[in-house]
This record gives C-alpha cells, sequence and structure tokens, in this order.
C-alpha cells in the first residue's frame, strides 16, 4: 500500500521540475503501477494539468504529450494509420478500457518497463523523448539510460517513411506479455524490437545486412534464425528462456510476412 | 487538501488526506455500488465514469478527481434499467458482486458505440472480471437488448440506453 503526505498538482514544468529534484518527490502518471507498490512517498507531483494530454500531428511528427493515455494511443486515427494499425495492436491486450484510460504514454516510456507492450512499439519506430531538463533524445539512447530527476514531457515519433507490425504472446489475454515482438522498415533499414524478454525491450538492426536483398522465405528465416540467437532472454513465471528465444524466431518470421504484405500492398 | 468533486450531479467539498483514492471517497459519499476487488487494478468492479470517461477508481486519487465529474451506478441507475434486465434474463450475474462494474462500461460501451460487434463486445469489456458465468451470458444479454432495440428502430442515439 502507498501513502502519501503532500499532493502537488503543478501549475508549470518548471514547478514539476523544482519540485523533483528531491529524492523524496515521485511523478506520478497513470498512478496504476505506483499504486502497486508499498512505499510512503512524501511528495506525488501531478502533470495533469499541464496540457499534456494531447497527441498533435503536424506533416513531419506525431507530438505525444507525457499525460497520454494508451486507450488515446489505441484510438488514434493519424497515428494508426501510419502504422497500419500496429500502435493499437500493441495496446489493445492491455488489461481493459478502464484500465488505458488511466495509464499514460508517459509513464510507461519513462518507467522502461520490462513487460512493456508500448515501450516496444515505440522504441522500433523513429521515435525521441523530449526531456524538460535533457532535451531531445533518441529513444534508442533514452531506454538504456538510468531513472534521474528529469522529467519526460512529450514523445516524438518522426512520419519517417515504413511499415510497421506488432505481435505479443500471452498465456491469457489481457495479462502480460510472455513477449512482445515489433518490426519495421524505417526508410529501407530493417528494425526488430523485442520486450518482455523479460528484460526491457531492446532494438536490433540489421547488422548482417540479411534482408538487404529484400524479404523473401529464405531471408526472413535466415534473419528469424538470427535474432533468435541475438537477443538475451530469460525466464518467469511467465514462460521460460528457452520458451522465449523459439517465440522470437516465430514472431520475428511472423512480422516480416506482415510487413512484406504491407510493402506489396503499398506499392499496388 | 481540499477537492471539489461533483459525483452524481451533486457537488461535493471535501477535505481530504492527500492519498485518498477515488473509491473510498465515493463510499464515504454512499456510492456502494462501487467496489473493491483485485487491489491490482485489473478486475473492473470499481469502474466509475470520470468525465464521461470508464476509469477505475481504485487507481485514482481523489486529489486528481478534484475539479472533475464522477458518475457512478446509483446515478446512472435509469440509463441501465433498460440494459440490465436483458443481462439478468441470461442469468448472467449469478453473485451479483461485478455486475455494477459490468453495467457501468457497457454504459460507456454503448455511450461510445451504438452498434458494437460481438467482438467490439468482449474487447471492451475485456477489464471486467466475473468469476461466476463465463461471460457468455453478459454477452448474450447485450446482444439480446441490442438486438430489440434494433427491432424497435431506435438507435438514434437519443434515445436512452
Amino acid at each position: 500500500m502507498v501513502t502519501i503526505q503532500k499532493y502537488i498538482r503543478a501549475k508549470s514544468l518548471e514547478e514539476a521540475y523544482e519540485q523533483n529534484q528531491k529524492r523524496s518527490s515521485c511523478i506520478i502518471g497513470g498512478m496504476l503501477w505506483i499504486k502497486m507498490q508499498s512505499r510512503r512517498i512524501p511528495t506525488v507531483i501531478d502533470l495533469c494539468d499541464l496540457g499534456l494530454d494531447k497527441i498533435e500531428e503536424n506533416e513531419e511528427e506525431f507530438s505525444i504529450g507525457a499525460m497520454v493515455s494508451l486507450r488515446q494511443l489505441e484510438l488514434h486515427e493519424g497515428l494508426n494509420e501510419y502504422t497500419h494499425g500496429a500502435v493499437r495492436n500493441a495496446v489493445k491486450d492491455i488489461v481493459g478500457v478502464q484500465f488505458r484510460n488511466l495509464a499514460t504514454a508517459g509513464g510507461s516510456i519513462w518507467g522502461r518497463f520490462g513487460f512493456s507492450d508500448v515501450l516496444t512499439i515505440f522504441l522500433v519506430m523513429d521515435t525521441y523523448v523530449e526531456l524538460f531538463h535533457g532535451g531531445v533524445i533518441p529513444l534508442s539512447e533514452f531506454v538504456n539510460r538510468k531513472q534521474d530527476r528529469d522529467i519526460l514531457v512529450r514523445i516524438i515519433v518522426k512520419k519517417t517513411a515504413g511499415c510497421f507490425a506488432y505481435l505479443s504472446v500471452r498465456n491469457q489475454s489481457t495479462d502480460f506479455p510472455v513477449l512482445a515482438c515489433a518490426a519495421a522498415c524505417v526508410e529501407g533499414e530493417y528494425r526488430l524490437t523485442v520486450g518482455a524478454r523479460p528484460a526491457r525491450a531492446m532494438l536490433l538492426l540489421d547488422e548482417e545486412k540479411l534482408l538487404h536483398g529484400g524479404l523473401d522465405p529464405d531471408s526472413v528465416k535466415a534473419f528469424a534464425r538470427w535474432a533468435s540467437n541475438r537477443i538475451p532472454t530469460g525466464s518467469n513465471l511467465r514462460g521460460s528462456a528457452e520458451y522465449r528465444t523459439r517465440l522470437v524466431r516465430v514472431l520475428t518470421e511472423r512480422l516480416l510476412k506482415k510487413l512484406k504484405e504491407e510493402q506489396e500492398w503499398k506499392s499496388v | 487538501m481540499e477537492v471539489c468533486i461533483k459525483v452524481n450531479g451533486r457537488m461535493i467539498t471535501e477535505q481530504i488526506e492527500p492519498d485518498l483514492l477515488l473509491i473510498d471517497f465515493l463510499r464515504r459519499h454512499g456510492c456502494f455500488s462501487v467496489k473493491r476487488g483485485c487491489e491490482t487494478a485489473n478486475c473492473g468492479l470499481c469502474t466509475v465514469l470520470m468525465d464521461e470517461i470508464p476509469v477505475l477508481s481504485c487507481s485514482v486519487l481523489a486529489a486528481r478527481a478534484d475539479g472533475h465529474k464522477v458518475e457512478t451506478l446509483e446515478g446512472l441507475q435509469k440509463e441501465a434499467e433498460d440494459f440490465i434486465g436483458f443481462i439478468a434474463a441470461q442469468g448472467a450475474d449469478q453473485c451479483g458482486f461485478c455486475n455494477p462494474g459490468f453495467v457501468m462500461n457497457t454504459i460507456a460501451l454503448l455511450r461510445e458505440n451504438l452498434e458494437p460487434t460481438d467482438d467490439e463486445i468482449r474487447a471492451y469489456l475485456a477489464g471486467n472480471l466475473c468469476r461466476c458465468s463465463g461471460y457468455e451470458g453478459q454477452l448474450r444479454g447485450i446482444r439480446n437488448y441490442l438486438n430489440s432495440r434494433e427491432k424497435k428502430g431506435d438507435i438514434d442515439g437519443t434515445q436512452e440506453i
């Protein structure tokens, strides 16, 4: 059970940042993860009045405020048109609608949770995070940083030309994933992210140029086999490391087939 | 700290502790349809509408609800009246413990989507757990309600559910 001594609804990002410099403070997003913990928090800082609950879209990018809910991601037409529904697929099995109305994009990315579907899908795209103090950095860099006292303000997804696909395996719908995978071809570069390994999601590029000649049955199989050897997996109560490694290969193959279909569809 | 929350149309101003959860605030004010189930934000028992959106009141600080409108089943009984009979007719509310959460989320579904398919109903209600029924009864009840509404020809979005 969490006990909270002081609640601050920040009036500006400056105020939120200042308050958050104390080690005893904590920013609350959707409250869902914090609530599960057993701790005493002297001060919580709520960003709910800062207008960060909007997805803005222009010709170059999507700008997703930290307080945007997972349900907003699920329903956003522009984002799902751009990703061919991959964002919707990534979040639709997260508990239920009521949960997704509370859970925030910022909280999911900031937490860099091992089980995160959200981190897995955003990592495969051309994504950046805007930190109040640290500025704009690629998500691929942010994901490996240690948590500090900065504030995640926005998630920026560049509309780089590409195809995207997402798949996860769950023991039961609405549970945490046993494995979450996303694949993309962004400006000709193939990208694979694997989350719920059960460690935090990691990005794999086609360093061996196995897909250089395009997606055919042999190259897809070769890449999937190579990826399953490169992605470290572990065991927990949802699945063993061996099972997960096998899933990496299977899901990678399926994702690349989906990408090929999308590429063909787009070229028609 | 002081909060001002509109609960079922009634403005309530009160001094609260910073860690008071919305579910406890609501029950303190007589909304006993809002129940505590899993404590892990998974079961949907504590579903309420905050500014028309279904949320889990077990995971919202009452302090965050300050300045917002909250509706519980106590305030939406008339809206629930029509379809709840169809669910009861299927014996889908066996022990009844999960029922208020199911009803609240069904209200949210039908406000958002006037003609949901069975898959859309299943997806929307996936966050409401029932340990008695296996969910088919609820689905049949909602489907029968939608069919009866269609027969009457009143799915123009203006009628009450």
